[in-house]
């Protein structure tokens, strides 16, 4: 665990490799160098609070967002030097779900599930059809394939999306806070379909939660983000008897300590006004 | 992904060899309709046994194979699973949909 872990050269098992990756808004660095590695077939939780960077690492992964510097290797690939044709090619490999869902309010459940697969397979219609309602079957939407997304609850939605992010067995599956909004025991449903889904479909998956009891519950192995550092990297095990100050305050859920003296809080909130 | 059939007795066994997945799903499916639509072969046995990985398409296969063949009353028998293959069909709650036998013997012994 920790810092050293950072400089490890690549494994053979890894299946993402991030080398010295940083990310900035305009002139804000919110990724300052970060060095890991995602094992194959092993489930990665990405933990941090609010504002840690642990959304923007899982956004520049999957090419939603663009690093300023460093370098990230998928399945081999240098994803800074991979041709148009490579990055196609991990697209099919490649499942995402992310806040929101951002699924198509035209199409019903069904068509959002089915569009990857009508996309990148030749897959006859009945079996399409068939792979949608098992994978609505596991996201316990069963029954729900000719709804509009907007006839759904958020939660619905985000399970919807969940189920289109599987649709294709994906070898990587990315999830952003898959059970943040979602009442307990359809969150508990999703973990335990996490776990269910590596071991079933030998999938690499990448999770970003600030959940902690699913964390535990659905990672082989942790790294703690803050302030777009790695400050631990490890077992759930291991993070759970860390004596790092800032791993203790997450996994104890410590407040952050009053940080603002007075003078700077005022001067902070009337920074620009007239005298 | 390799796939063949022989015949023993009334059943017609397909022997699959390799990893299933989006991609080669659909020569099992031409496969299994073929034989039991247009064949109409009484009773129809999948073998698994070297199969290590089947994705879902492959299971929809599955699923389709089962269902035209309840529809054309012959019998859809599947057997030597992977921990793997089972763990597909626990995760999309068939295996106690399918009728699965670990061996060829116990498959075709199957009344």
């Amino acid at each position: 665990m920790s810092a050293a872990a950072q400089t490890t050269p690549a494994a053979n098992d890894a299946m993402i490799s991030i080398r010295d990756l940083r990310v900035s808004y305009g002139s804000r660095e919110i990724l300052h160098g970060i060095s890991f590695d995602i094992r194959r077939d092993e489930t990665m939780v990405i933990l941090g609070g609010s504002g840690s960077g642990k959304s923007t690492l899982l956004r520049t992964l999957v090419g939603l967002e663009k690093a300023s510097s460093g370098e990230i290797w998928i399945r081999g690939k240098n994803m800074a030097s991979a041709t148009a044709a490579d990055k196609e090619e991990l697209r099919k490999r490649l499942g995402m779900s992310f806040q929101g869902g951002a699924l198509f309010g035209s199409m019903t459940v069904g068509e959002n599930v089915a569009l990857p697969l009508r996309e990148h397979t030749q897959l006859d219609d009945d079996t399409i059809r068939i792979m949608v309602r098992l994978k609505l079957d596991q996201v316990g939407l069963s029954g729900f394939e000719n709804y509009k997304p907007s006839q759904l609850s958020g939660g619905m939605k985000k399970r919807a999306a969940v189920a289109r992010a599987i649709a294709m067995d994906p070898e990587i599956l990315f999830f952003d806070e898959p059970s943040a909004g979602l009442d307990p025991v359809i969150a508990a449903g999703i973990d335990n379909l996490i776990v269910k889904l590596k071991r079933a479909f030998r999938m690499t998956i990448v999770v970003v939660t600030h959940e902690m009891a699913s964390a535990f519950i659905i990672a082989d192995r942790m790294v703690l983000v803050d302030k777009g550092h790695i400050v631990a990297l490890g077992t759930p095990q291991e993070l759970q008897t860390s004596t790092h100050p800032r791993v203790r305050q997450f996994m104890d859920r410590i407040a952050e300590p009053e940080v603002h003296k007075e003078m700077d809080y005022l001067q902070m909130l009337t920074d620009g006004n007239e005298d | 992904m390799q796939i063949s059939t022989r015949q023993s007795g009334t059943s017609t066994i397909v022997d699959v060899v390799g990893d299933i997945d989006l991609y080669n799903s659909p020569e099992i499916r031409k496969v299994l309709l073929e034989n039991i639509r247009d064949k109409r072969v009484p009773r129809i046995i999948i073998n698994l046994k070297e199969v290590r990985y089947i994705d879902s398409s492959g299971v929809a296969s599955l699923v389709e194979g089962l269902k035209v063949s309840r529809n054309m009353s012959s019998r859809f028998i599947l057997f030597g699973l992977s921990p793997a293959a089972r763990e597909v069909l626990e995760l999309s709650r068939l295996i106690k949909v399918f009728e699965v036998y670990e061996n060829e013997d116990q498959a075709l012994a199957a009344t």
